[in-house]
């Protein structure tokens, strides 16, 4: 299903109240070339299911891993993506840009 | 984040009204702010600027990094004319992030086989606009070609300061309908504003083709907006 902006905050809403465990990722900074805007969201659950984007699919598997261990302990994360970098990330963002991303569990 | 927190955010959304969320990025604490809500708060300047440029964007405050989720109302779609293009124009525009209405009061066009799962008012303008309530983050696209219909529509939308409003039609029948909005007391520089002949100008033929050209037209306004822009689509 596509999904806009709205229908992300409404799933994860939607996603806790059925007791999922559930995080929230936002964009939270650009620099250069980014392919999503600040502010844009991608919601994921425990099962790994998620909605809406923080890149153009670049970095997605990266932040719902993540989201995993958020759901886990609880504890906020500021994830940062630039370039694909063997030694830092094993994804990047093709475009050169950088992106940061806040991922929080919906508690 | 709390889910009641969430939920708030969501119902203001839901409510058309704006709304900031605040968080902390390294405790993770937040606060839901209303435009209410603003003067007697800590960050005043800074959420009150954030709320006019109706951009989401990170803040330094003291020594602490602030994330504020800036939430405008989501942008909608009246259309008047419940015709061909507006069954293109309709899905397009809601896929592209636009809540559409489609007004047509004549029941043998706003059907909802024509029209499926949108939301259609068989009604005339007059009624059923005060009802909607347009304001600065509605587009309306009069596209019936009847005056009766597409201008009290047209009338309504400049006095509510939409951020677009376009009509269909050739030159000439744009020159006639100025005239009978200016009759009806529509002012030189609102008349101005009028997106006529509706669409850009991609040699658009077919109902759905004029429809793409009307909704990038919408976009280019949407986006060009500076309290409507970095919105999020």
């Amino acid at each position: 299903m596509f999904a806009r902006e709205e229908d992300v905050l409404e799933a994860a809403a939607g996603w806790r109240r059925q007791g999922r465990g559930v995080a929230l990722a936002t964009v939270v900074e650009t620099w250069g070339s980014a392919p999503r805007p600040v502010g844009s969201h991608l919601a994921i659950d425990e099962a790994g299911n998620f909605l809406g984007s923080v890149s153009g699919g670049c970095v997605e598997g990266a932040v719902v891993a993540e989201a995993a261990q958020v759901i886990a302990d609880g504890a906020p994360r500021l994830l940062e993506f630039g370039v694909a970098d063997e030694t830092a990330w094993q994804v990047g963002l093709s475009c050169g840009g950088r992106i940061a991303v806040y991922v929080e569990k919906v508690a | 984040m709390e889910l009641a927190v969430l939920e708030a955010l969501n119902a203001e959304r839901a409510a058309r009204r704006a709304s900031i969320l605040v968080t902390e990025l390294t405790s993770g604490r937040q606060r839901l702010v209303t435009p209410s809500g603003i003067a007697g708060d800590p960050l005043a300047e800074v959420l009150g600027e954030a709320l006019r440029s109706g951009r989401s964007r990170l803040v330094e405050a003291g020594n602490q990094r602030l994330f504020l989720t800036v939430q405008v109302p989501s942008p909608r779609l009246v259309i008047t004319g419940a015709v061909h293009i507006s069954q293109a124009l309709a899905p397009m525009a809601s896929m592209a992030g636009l809540d559409v209405t489609v007004i047509d009061p004549r029941t043998a066009f706003a059907t909802s086989e024509r029209f499926p799962g949108v939301d259609l008012r068989a009604e005339w303008p007059d009624v059923v606009l005060p009802r909607i309530g347009l304001d600065p983050f509605t587009a309306v696209a009069a596209l019936t070609h009847d005056p009766k219909i597409d201008d009290p529509a047209l009338t309504e939308a400049l006095a509510a300061g939409c951020f677009y409003v376009g009509a269909l039609g050739s030159r000439k029948t744009h020159g006639a309908r100025l005239e009978r909005l200016a009759a009806r007391g529509v002012s030189r520089e609102a008349l101005a504003t009028i997106h006529a002949p509706i669409g850009l100008d991609i040699g658009a033929a077919s109902p759905a083709e004029i429809a793409v050209s009307v909704l990038a037209e919408i976009i280019g306004e949407l986006r060009r907006r500076p309290a409507m822009r970095g919105q999020a689509a």
